[in-house]
């Protein structure tokens, strides 16, 4: 076991656990922020993706133990209120069914555009194609993201 | 005014006396999911409010709560479900608060997701429930008022006396409502007067999906609660010899090492703690049962299509004397693998059995039946057992079953604490209840016009049941025809997955039918519309199916996809009929530097009234995702027992980029709804393959078609 301060959603933690933790896990069961998902384990289905200095990271595979000097976002820290342009999109657009993927799919579509504020259709398709929507809600998730990309300031 | 049958209007009143007079009740969600993170949903609902029935009340501070008793895992039904009481209502929509409801056998009935069942089995009480609280709101705006009653109507959640231009919200009545007599005949609306229905409403859950509040299973974490993760044999047929578990209860964390049936728990206090721990025990698994491997099944398969020993499913007229009169004989055999359900949530449940009683919260679409066969094991009275319902990370029917809730409640009873028990993706998918691999030999004859005389099927599954449907299409349209099966048990297990049996059934009988029609030198549609007039005409034994509902979806379709007529692209077509509902769908496939591309899939579908057009929209597209992601690239298969894809690197599930343009279209015929979680799935591998033969001249009768040699190399986009 050993003690890790962690920058999340702009606010400081200090968990003591140990170093291979994925940090899927100490969000969730250290840290009570269980918005982030565990779908595969393996980085392979994008349930798990968090920002980590701005990048999509899959939180599953991600030891806590690197993530000690970054500055870690999650769908909690995404915005205040639930109105970033990305999840405002997710709204208008009605894109969840199960909705268990979405964070990823939101954590996911918000790097894209952080980099990239007008993706063609083909950039979409690219950053989306790693996470799974075992529900079919593929083709929302591309108008959201286009959407979202509008409302972008 | 809508018919109520005498049964249901007692099943009504029945509920609706449990809280009748002005029950004054608060909705405290018992929930303490994710500590100090809020309640699972409704967080701010109203202190107390007036409980007009099972499924609504009112607050004095005019908000309305309406309880969603069905477990939620996508299908929308939170959604739908309030909806048709606040139509009745009348209600202001932007007022309502959805609250998903615990199970309750008191106030509520088949509290089950499955069947594609709930919004046909209860239209007409969700309905009675809305428009009962109506009346009586306008009953005591009339005592009120000293006014009649018949001069009074409602808007928006208001009782409106437009002679006097006085409006009352309902919350402003709602005491004095909740203490009239219940209305034992209220009026239904007239469906053309429908304001809610029909439109287009987002998710009540939309916000705290997105913006990651608790609302699953794997979200609950309660007061001392300890994780656990399960090993379980490796293998089916397998069955535990020894544990050594020594290192694995030396690592930090572990509380401790369970043992029971053939399970071997690791219990801790966190989910990596236990996860890391599992893997080193040292287990000795010994043979219990055969061993099977899917090349066993290609063998037996071949066995059983030639087995004398069948169970005969339908019979009609003399099938050897058309084949032997025919003038022309098709013979072709379809097959597919197992498939795990893979929710995107695994499975998981958290369980605190008790001296006095048991708490049981998480995902199931079967909340009454994980109950009862909880209460079964531990020998405990059901009503001694509350079953928290969180949503569901998806469950496409592997929830059904309740083998992971069992687990959790016979943990807990033996170390006597309260537990969540998490199955890794491995887990999930080496342990799962998988829509079972089946075989299908289809036969038919053709008179010197090309008319079908005869049609022969046999289904050979492995613990597949009754792998036909014997009383579908085309039966009923076929003078001679006989439908038989034969069934190999295995300790492989199976279950119900979305759209059992005609997930795959309705693929080959669709393809098949394309051939016979190309057989017979018919155009696809044309051959379908014709067996459809004999059915009408000549019916042969009893039919089953609406025809006049699937030849309109035919029509439907057709005009859509304007089939037959376009250039440059290859059109392949399917229809079928399951859970009450019809979809017909056209796949339209272009040849990219010779390899075939599908471009574009219509739909058409016949589910009745569309509640929620949102929804019902994406249940259709989320269908064909489903049915078109499962036909080209998931296979699950065998090796001495054990499954041999265990995550999602060599299990393959459909992904954006492999997901064609869908257009979606709804027979409106204002018939009460008849479902609509799984009927749009079962069409599409049949109207993809014929797409695909038209565009090849290849026949693909084997799924997954990836995997095919007809389509090495190919691709979908």
């Amino acid at each position: 076991m050993a003690t890790y301060k962690l920058q999340i959603n702009g606010r400081s933690y200090e968990v003591d656990v140990e170093p291979d933790t994925p940090l899927l896990w100490v969000l969730r069961d250290n840290l009570g922020l269980v918005g982030t998902k565990y779908g595969c384990g393996i980085a392979q289905c994008g349930a798990c993706t968090v920002h980590v200095n701005g990048n999509a990271m899959r939180s599953c595979v991600y030891p806590v133990s690197a993530a000690a000097s970054a500055k870690i976002t999650t769908i909690e820290g995404l915005s205040e209120a639930g109105d970033h342009p990305v999840q405002l999109a997710w709204d208008e657009v009605d894109v969840a069914q199960c909705g268990y993927c979405q964070a990823g799919q939101i954590m996911t579509a918000t790097a894209l555009l952080n980099k990239n504020q007008k993706p063609t259709a083909e950039e979409i398709d690219n950053a989306m194609n790693g996470n799974i929507c075992r529900c079919g809600t593929y083709h929302r998730i591309r108008e959201a993201v286009a959407l979202a990309a509008t409302k972008l300031k | 005014m809508s018919e109520l049958t005498q049964e249901s209007r007692r099943n009504f009143m029945k509920l609706f006396a449990v809280a009748g007079g002005g029950l004054v009740l608060g909705f405290n969600s018992t929930s303490s999911i994710a500590s100090g993170l809020g309640l699972i949903d409704g967080s701010n609902l109203p202190a107390a409010a007036i409980d007009f029935n099972s499924y609504l009340s009112i607050s004095p501070e005019n908000i309305i709560t309406i309880l969603s008793p069905n477990p939620e895992l996508g299908q929308n039904i939170k959604t739908s479900f309030p909806m048709i009481v606040a139509e009745e209502l009348d209600a202001d929509w932007t007022k309502v608060k959805v609250v998903q409801a615990p199970l309750d056998t008191n106030k509520f009935e088949r509290q089950v997701t499955g069947g594609s069942g709930a919004v046909p089995h209860s239209w007409e009480r969700l309905r009675k429930a809305g428009a009962t609280a109506r009346q009586m709101l306008m009953e005591a705006a009339a005592k009120r008022w000293n006014v009649s009653a018949n001069s009074l109507s409602t808007e928006n959640g208001m009782v409106v006396h437009a002679t006097s231009d006085r409006k009352l919200s309902y919350g402003e009545l709602a005491i004095e409502a909740s203490k009239l007599p219940v209305p034992t005949d209220v009026k239904l609306k007239d469906n053309k007067d429908f304001k809610l229905i029909g439109t287009a409403v987002r998710n009540v859950d939309n916000h705290e999906m997105i913006t990651g509040k608790p609302l699953y299973g794997l979200d609950v974490y309660k007061e001392g609660m300890l994780f656990a993760v399960i090993q379980r044999p490796e293998a089916f047929g397998m069955k535990l010899k020894s544990v050594d578990a020594a290192k694995a209860k030396a690592l930090p964390g572990i509380v401790d090492v369970v043992t029971f049936g053939n399970n071997v728990a690791v219990v801790g206090k966190s989910t990596w703690q236990v996860m890391k721990a599992r893997k080193e025990l040292k287990i000795a698994y010994e043979p219990d049962e055969a061993l099977e491997s899917s090349a066993d099944h290609d063998r037996l398969f071949k066995e059983l299509l030639n087995s004398p020993e069948a169970t005969v499913r339908r019979k009609d007229g003399d099938v050897e004397a058309a084949f032997k009169n025919a003038a022309k004989v098709i013979k072709s055999e379809y097959q597919c693998p197992f498939l795990s359900h893979s929710p995107m949530e695994p499975m998981n449940f958290f369980a605190h059995v008790r001296p006095d009683g048991v708490e049981l919260a998480g995902p199931t679409q079967t909340p009454q039946r994980a109950r009862d066969m909880v209460a079964k094991l531990l020998d405990i009275a059901p009503e001694k057992i509350t079953l928290e319902l969180t949503r569901l990370g998806g469950g496409f029917g592997r929830r059904l079953s309740a083998d992971y809730v069992l687990e959790a409640a016979e943990l807990s009873s033996i170390i006597k604490a309260p537990v969540k028990v998490i199955w890794s993706r491995e887990d999930d998918m080496s342990g799962g209840t998988y829509r079972p691999a089946v075989r299908y030999r289809f036969e038919a004859a053709l008179d010197a016009k090309g008319n079908m005389i005869g049609y022969k099927l046999r289904g050979v599954g492995i613990n597949s049941g009754n792998p036909t449907r014997e009383d579908n299409f085309p039966s009923g349209a076929v003078e001679n025809l006989l439908i038989d099966s034969v069934e190999h048990k295995s300790p492989i297990t199976t279950g119900p997955w979305r759209a059992p049996i005609t997930n795959f059934l309705a693929f080959a009988e669709q393809a098949f039918l394309d051939e016979v029609a190309q057989a017979a030198k018919k155009d696809p549609v044309q051959f379908r519309l014709e067996l459809l007039d004999k059915a009408k005409k000549t019916p042969v034994g009893e039919i089953k199916y609406d025809i006049d509902r699937m030849r309109g979806v035919i029509e439907l379709a057709s005009e859509k996809s304007n089939w037959g007529k376009k250039k440059g692209v290859h059109q392949g077509f399917s229809v079928y009929f399951s859970h009450r509902s019809y979809v017909a769908q056209v796949a339209e496939v272009k040849l990219v530097k010779s390899v075939p591309v599908v471009e574009k899939v219509y739909a058409a579908a016949d589910c009745g009234i569309v509640v929620n057009l949102s929804g019902a929209y994406q249940q259709v597209r989320g269908g064909i995702v489903d049915g078109l992601g499962h036909a080209m690239y998931s296979k699950l298969s065998f090796k001495d027992g054990a499954v041999e894809q265990k995550n999602f690197n060599n299990y393959r599930l459909i992904r954006l980029k492999e997901v064609p343009e869908i257009d979606v279209h709804f027979v409106n015929n204002g018939i009460d709804p008849t479902g609509l979680g799984e009927p749009a799935l079962p069409p599409t591998g049949g109207a993809v393959a014929n797409a695909i033969f038209k565009a090849t001249g290849k026949r693909l009768r084997n799924q997954p078609f990836m995997e095919q040699p007809e389509l090495k190399g190919g691709k979908v986009i």
